[in-house]
């Protein structure tokens, strides 16, 4: 499924990357050069975390660090969140870049009172003189049958929360642009990668393969023009409401994708300004529709101008609201599929299904 | 109320039990005929894990002597400051007094290098004033005014200076951190040491033990330093801890037991702490027996769970500013004149202070969105309504840019 997606959006035109005779890379891979070239370039960056040395990082996104940098700088914690975050915030307090990483987003709740009140807060507390340099990442989301404690999107409880930055990527530009952007940040940064997408290859501009490629947190992404409505979606979501303009384009509908890229901030001017063209949006998110990213959007143009610009209301695609089931059948059904993307599109549209 | 505990201790000399203390040996005597230096015996250090501990033969010079004891009286003034400050209901929220264990912070600091680093809890006022700050950036930052410490944005618990780290208000958060500071003074190789700071409350969190874990594990120079003052809030410490031998916690972390109460004897086993981390041996856990003369916070009173005469007889017995009075003074390295001056300064110092903490403007409207990022990607902030945006502003150094 994955495969051929990335073949029916690569046959579509991402709007900045030369894609035609672009390299691919995967997510993984792309990662892997945003922490390679990133420790290359500053000293004080550092990755700690379980499995991140010699196993080569539980998903393979560290693979071959520990052999190029060595102890001091790649370093296997033991499997005791709350202690190695702590570690971490406590080293960025004192002049060094760590990147702290979590196996899964699922365990930083262990740690949770580190990125939020440690890590999040001091700089204001403290009247702007100890800010936090560092990042947290790891895989985020719903994975594939392991169950509600593994499979939770953490959107929307970090970017609650005022002093995080916290970006998702989606493709592998994404994921290097963007982790490469939180490393260099001065504030804490969450990265919220997908584990489903660190297999999926992606094309890769000749920009995004240098060593000075950097995207901008906070600015989403124009993944697709269309007049017809905006679709707003972050990390694996995205593949839905690509595939899923795909399709409505078959019908003519041209949909305009909006990848955000950054949760905190959220880029609301480029999702004004595709609403006051095509005055529909739905959003599209596989974390929980309760307080979610979808209903800060929603949230967001009710209060702007482009509300006036509205032919309908915003409609809000996301998991279904219970704790995600190991159920093979009730998995797929608990996330926003492509169909719900063209059903939904087609309901807002007043077009016929 | 310093004066009366001060006047009713004087009067009761003959009650303290200092018996443990040898006699002054004074030397070097002066033109005036008083010391320049004089040694004491400190009550036993307790070991784990150790072969050999700090000596308890402990000496200070004159000056170092009228150092502490200028310290050890400033802190217990800005105490005094705040509590009243607090019933005044100057001062709002939280206010945890340190009155009581100001040996503690003042033995600590006197062997502080420039390349060692503090992070503690909330209990905080104290630290604050040694690692640099004066008396009214801490009595302004209590009454939330511009001339605090953090502008009046952190607070009683938020408070913060070179190499030192707050501060911090959730309870054994600090630990970890701490061992993170001293992780990065490793990494840089700078030589120093952190001290990581928390009460026998917080040596039950389990936190402290990852933050042990760690730190023995990859040989980080941290002090683990536990304040005991024997409750944490209302649950005294046999009520909440299966042990209480805090020193022997860390199980394979080195340990030592000090007596809070004796400035001294914190200074000798901080030293010995020190050179133990700086020898590559790794962490090590220093449990400092001392007592808190006040409640919890400002709302306890603090005698629901212990009693007056308890409190009275520790203020009588082993007040840590007293018995070190006491000493200087019968050793003749200080002369009882010249301590009197040192305490006129500081009362003016610190009721210098209060005056300005009371009557200090607040920060303006603007620093409410001012230092929420040090490096700001939008340019406004959302207010109460999405109707009048604020602006981001930028202030603070930003020590880590």
């Amino acid at each position: 499924m994955l495969t051929s997606a990335v073949r029916g959006i690569a046959r579509r035109s991402f709007s900045t990357s030369k894609w035609a005779a672009a390299q691919q890379m995967t997510v993984r891979d792309a990662l892997n050069s945003a922490l390679d070239e990133e420790m290359e370039r500053d000293e004080r960056v550092f990755l700690l975390g379980e499995e991140v040395a010699m196993y080569d990082g539980a998903y393979k996104v560290s693979r071959g660090l520990w052999k190029k940098y060595g102890d001091k700088r790649v370093i296997d914690t033991p499997i005791t969140e709350i202690g190695f975050a702590g570690v971490a915030v406590g080293a960025a307090m004192a002049g060094l870049r760590p990147i702290c990483e979590f196996m899964t987003f699922n365990f930083s709740m262990q740690a949770i009172d580190h990125v939020i009140n440690s890590a999040a807060k001091t700089f204001y507390m403290s009247a702007g003189m100890i800010n936090i340099p560092m990042v947290f990442r790891g895989p985020n989301g719903a994975a594939a049958g392991v169950a509600a404690q593994h499979s939770q999107c953490y959107g929307a409880w970090y970017s609650h929360c005022p002093g995080l930055k916290v970006v998702s990527p989606y493709n592998s530009e994404d994921a290097k642009g963007l982790l490469k952007a939180a490393i260099r940040d001065p504030d804490p940064v969450v990265v919220l990668e997908n584990e489903l997408l660190y297999g999926v290859q992606y094309p890769m501009s000749d920009e995004a393969l240098s060593k000075d490629f950097v995207l901008p947190i906070g600015k989403a992404k124009i993944e697709r023009t269309g007049n017809h409505v905006t679709i707003v979606a972050h990390s694996m979501a995205v593949q839905n409401a690509l595939e899923g303009a795909n399709e409505l384009a078959g019908q003519g509908i041209e949909a305009e994708v909006i990848n955000l890229r950054s949760l905190r901030p959220l880029d609301i001017n480029t999702i004004i300004q595709s609403v006051t063209k095509t005055h529909h949006l739905i959003t599209v998110e596989q974390g929980w529709p309760h307080c979610g990213i979808g209903a800060e959007v929603a949230a967001r143009i009710m209060e702007s101008e482009a509300f006036y610009h509205l032919d309908a209301p915003v409609v809000r695609l996301a998991s279904v609201d219970c704790p995600l089931p190991y159920t093979k059948s009730l998995e797929a059904a608990s996330l926003p599929q492509t169909p719900d993307v063209v059903n939904t599109v087609k309901k807002i549209l007043g077009v016929a299904q | 109320m310093i004066p009366n505990c001060i006047r009713s201790i004087g009067s009761q000399t003959s009650k303290r039990n200092y018996g443990s203390w040898s006699k002054a040996v004074s030397f070097l005597l002066n033109k005036n005929n008083y010391a320049t230096e004089a040694s004491f015996e400190t009550k036993p250090f307790r070991l784990h894990k150790l072969d050999s501990g700090p000596s308890t033969q402990v000496s200070v010079t004159k000056e170092d002597a009228l150092k502490y004891y200028k310290q050890l009286h400033t802190i217990r003034r800005i105490e005094t400051a705040a509590g009243n400050l607090y019933k005044e209901k100057i001062i709002r929220g939280f206010c945890h007094l340190y009155s009581g264990q100001e040996a503690c912070a003042v033995g600590m600091t006197a062997v502080l290098r420039p390349q060692d680093s503090v992070i503690t809890a909330y209990r905080v006022h104290g630290w604050t004033y040694l690692m640099g700050v004066s008396p009214l950036g801490v009595l302004a930052e209590l009454t939330g005014r511009q001339s605090g410490n953090a502008r009046g944005k952190g607070g009683s618990m938020h408070m913060y200076a070179k190499n030192f780290y707050g501060g911090n208000g959730i309870v054994g958060a600090q630990v970890p951190l701490g061992v993170g500071v001293a992780f990065a003074a490793k990494y840089q190789n700078t030589g120093g040491v952190c001290l990581a700071l928390y009460g026998d409350g917080a040596a039950n969190q389990g936190q402290i033990f990852e933050a042990y874990n760690i730190a023995k594990l990859w040989d980080i120079p941290c002090i683990f330093v536990c304040e005991n003052n024997g409750y944490g809030m209302g649950t005294s410490a046999d009520r909440a801890a299966a042990s209480t031998d805090y020193y022997t916690r860390g199980d394979y972390v080195p340990g030592i037991w000090v007596d809070g109460m004796d400035v001294l004897a914190v200074r000798e086993a901080t030293r010995y702490a020190i050179d133990h981390c700086t020898s590559g041996k790794g962490p090590i856990v220093l449990e400092t027996a001392t007592y808190r003369y006040s409640g919890h916070s400002m709302s306890d009173p603090g005698t629901s769970y212990r009693t007056r005469e308890e409190i009275q007889e520790v203020r009588q017995t082993r007040d840590p500013i007293t018995s070190f009075k006491e000493r200087i003074l019968n050793s003749n390295l200080v002369a009882a004149d010249e301590l009197k001056k040192l305490e006129a300064e500081v009362r003016k110092e610190v009721d210098d202070a209060v005056k300005i903490a009371k009557t200090d403007k607040e920060i303006p409207m603007s620093e409410l969105t001012t230092d929420i990022y040090s490096a700001p990607l939008e340019k406004e902030v959302r207010n109460v309504t999405p109707f009048n945006p604020l602006p981001h502003g930028r202030l603070g150094p930003a020590i880590n840019l």
